[in-house]
């Protein structure tokens, strides 16, 4: 039962972690979950009831906690997870919103989907299995995807004895191999989801562990980090001229900030006219400030009538992108339809959408050793390779690796707007694996 | 980048948002993307406290300037007539046009049954769908919340329905980044939730927040209710009370609020805001599964509904 003083805890205000997992319906992934959200106590009484009824008419004794978030009748039947679902749950330190993704090699597009808005990945591995392919393709999305944080999760200690060696060993290989791919923070954690040993209450099975359960790390992990040291940057949504009596003149730029700090009186570049101005004011939702930072949603305005419009970009003067028309990325293909070279497509990026054209595929990537194939002519779904587009009209684009959300992109159909690709601008990796085969000398990869 | 993780951070960080700034932020940019991207959007507008809230924030997204947007609202005819009121009066007030849908008009004609158990929220599907094609509205912005429901933890913040406003889970595109893709054929549309990310908790704290007035109905009050199937219902020529049930006088609130015939209320005293939500965060019942009726009807009910184009 809450008491009054977790009540008035529950209500203050806290900070809000995304997080992903990956893992296989085998690696015991939906019962880690529901072990999180169980152990929280984030799981309601009727949520629970449906879950034991559901396990009875199965025949199951006890309920069955992976059915807490296996939704669809599909999944239900067939015991799988087929596509990326969204939990929440919160805890007097912190509220939480899960992308459940499942971990089949052909839902890569799923792991990337979630991964793609996650401060932190839970990779979760079978302790009797110990690092297989499935874990390094879960390692290398989150490297790919610049996932801050990654977390091992080593599940199903109580069958091998709870026995420290089995978790250090395991914990060991999967760290060399994920720093090797430029994860740069990565905290391995011994499990039992199951049983219930560190994932929400410490483990008395395993003293020899010192360090936090997961739900201790997913409350404590920073959230944000230094805003002042990324590049700022301001994608214009939408032209605010409400043109009444009142106010005749007001033109605002509305947009949500996507990466560093804005000030009034700063000299900021419209890119891609590259014309200049300075902010003249920042309206926060009805307050106006002097400062805003991302993720906020604002309204800049501007010291000149100048030309802005959905689409551009506003950044400092002087720390503004570079303008191209040759986009050159690592692209995931999420669609059942290919990918091919020649092939004419939308990009968009940030809030502009151009027309563009697929120049050249020079190499697809095997995720579970990184070696590389020469020119595949074509992508098809889940597969993740090298990509030229030549757009257009001219981007203001970053590297992925700089900025999660300047850097990255869509690849459209412009027949029926299907979503074909996943694109992340710039280099893969962001450091050298010291696995895999040997680079091809005409490769676009950093490695 | 701090590799250490045991200190917990608290408003030390000058950069850090609170929940519900970042929920706010990210629902604001929502709307903007529609307003940027869509030629005829819609909200759908109940005077529930979900489609409140989405006006609140619409107002705020677009704030010197007007909501770009009309609201419509699916009148299933059994609704409490306190929002109605509310309806009306939020529309008049900020000069918004309202399109209504109504399910009454639809049976008087003959184009939809009765069903036998009097509820009428299934009803709404062929209205609403019909209202879209009449009006040719391309984005249609609903309240509807990831946590609400098992089937709707699969929704997408744009999900994308064909010309019968059929949703297929296998042909939802995937969401990335904070990339949405509203391209669509014509006769196609997208359904909008731009509150996707909300829980129950966190739509209550953010109206206590903001000092939203909400219908009268959400409060604690004296009513006439009788119990069918464990819920308080509203006497009413609806369709209840049956021979068997029983009025009685309790004092009751909603906590959501849609038909009258499958909403129930539950027993409070909460008067205030603040005491509705001491009584939420304790309560150990989810919204739908306290008092909506028509959530329970099977194991994989909303998907069936959202398959046939409901919300």
């Amino acid at each position: 039962m809450t008491t009054p003083t977790q009540l008035a805890e529950q209500l203050s205000t806290t900070t809000l972690l995304r997080f992903a997992t990956a893992g296989s319906v085998d690696d015991g992934k939906s019962t880690l979950v529901g072990r999180l959200l169980h152990d929280s106590k984030s799981v309601l009484t009727d949520q629970l009831e449906a879950v034991e009824d559901a396990s009875r008419k199965r025949g199951q004794e006890a309920p069955d906690l992976a059915l807490l978030t296996d939704g669809l009748r599909a999944e239900r039947e067939q015991g799988i997870t087929i596509d990326v679902a969204y939990r929440y749950f919160a805890t007097t330190r912190r509220r939480f919103i899960l992308a459940d993704t499942p971990g089949h090699v052909q839902y890569t597009r799923n792991m990337v989907t979630g991964a793609s808005t996650a401060e932190l990945a839970v990779v979760l591995v079978d302790a009797r299995n110990g690092v297989v392919e499935q874990t390094r393709r879960h390692a290398a999305v989150a490297a790919l995807l610049r996932v801050p944080h990654v977390v091992l999760a080593v599940n199903k200690m109580d069958l091998v004895e709870y026995a420290e060696p089995v978790f250090a060993a395991i914990a060991e290989e999967f760290t060399a191999y994920a720093a090797s791919l430029g994860v740069p923070e990565i905290t391995a954690i011994p499990i039992s989801a199951l049983a219930g040993d560190n994932v929400v209450e410490p483990s008395a099975n395993m003293d020899w562990y010192g360090g936090p359960t997961v739900l201790e790390h997913l409350e404590t992990v920073p959230v944000s980090h230094d805003l002042t040291a990324c590049h700022a940057r301001f994608p214009v949504q939408y032209v605010i001229r409400p043109q009444t009596a009142e106010l005749p003149d007001y033109r605002g730029y509305a947009g949500q900030i996507a990466a560093g700090v804005f000030r009034v009186g700063e000299p900021v570049t419209v890119l891609p006219s590259g014309r200049t101005s300075t902010i003249a004011g920042i309206d926060l939702l009805g307050d106006s400030v002097d400062i805003a930072w991302a993720p906020q949603s604002v309204t800049l305005r501007l010291t000149d009538d100048i030309d802005v419009s959905r689409g551009d970009l506003i950044a400092p003067v002087n720390d503004s992108p570079a303008v191209t028309q040759d986009v050159e990325a690592t692209v995931c293909h999420v669609a059942d339809r290919p990918l091919a070279v020649g092939q004419r497509v939308l990009i968009k990026h940030t809030t502009r959408t151009v027309k563009a054209i697929v120049k050249d595929i020079p190499s697809r990537l095997t995720l579970d050793d990184l070696s590389q194939h020469p020119a595949p002519g074509q992508l098809v779904a889940n597969e993740i390779g090298r990509v030229v587009v030549r757009t257009a009209e001219p981007l203001a684009l970053d590297a992925y690796a700089d900025s999660r959300r300047t850097g990255s992109f869509l690849l459209i159909d412009p027949a029926d707007g299907t979503t074909l690709s996943a694109g992340m601008a710039g280099a893969s990796f962001a450091a050298v694996p010291q696995t895999g085969t040997p680079v091809d000398d005409d490769a676009e990869w950093d490695f | 980048m701090t590799t250490v993780a045991t200190v917990s951070e608290g408003t030390d960080n000058p950069y850090a948002l609170s929940h519900l700034d970042s929920l706010e932020s990210e629902a604001v940019h929502i709307f903007r993307e529609v307003a940027g991207e869509f030629e005829r959007p819609v909200i759908l507008f109940s005077g529930g406290k979900d489609s409140i809230l989405m006006l609140h924030l619409a107002l705020k997204a677009f704030a010197p300037a007007p909501v770009p947007f009309t609201l419509l609202h699916v009148d299933t005819g059994h609704n409490f007539p306190e929002v109605l009121e509310y309806r009306d009066r939020t529309v008049a007030e900020h000069g918004l046009r309202l399109h209504v849908a109504s399910v009454q008009e639809y049976i008087d004609a003959g184009k939809l049954r009765e069903r036998p158990d009097g509820t009428r929220n299934p009803l709404q599907t062929v209205p609403l769908t019909e209202a879209i094609q009449q009006h040719r509205f391309d984005a249609v912005f609903g309240g509807g919340r990831r946590d609400e429901e098992k089937a709707r933890a699969k929704e997408r913040v744009f999900s994308l329905r064909d010309e019968f406003s059929q949703w297929d889970p296998r042909r939802q595109r995937p969401e990335l980044w904070q990339l949405y893709n509203g391209r669509h054929a014509a006769g196609e549309h997208v359904r909008v939730f731009p509150i996707s990310n909300w829980t129950e908790l966190d739509v209550w704290q953010y109206i206590e927040r903001e000092g939203i007035e909400l219908p009268q109905i959400y409060f604690a009050h004296e009513r006439e209710v009788f119990n069918r199937s464990g819920m308080w219902l509203t006497a009413g020529d609806w369709g209840g009370p049956k021979e068997h049930e029983t009025v009685e006088t309790r004092q009751v609130r909603y906590r959501t609020v849609g038909d009258m015939s499958c909403t129930g209320a539950v027993d409070s005293d909460a008067t205030t805001l603040d005491a509705v939500i001491t009584e939420i965060a304790a309560s150990r019942l989810t919204e739908r599964g306290a008092t909506r009726a028509d959530d329970k009807m099977s194991e994989a009910a909303m998907e069936d509904r959202k398959r046939e184009g409901y919300f």
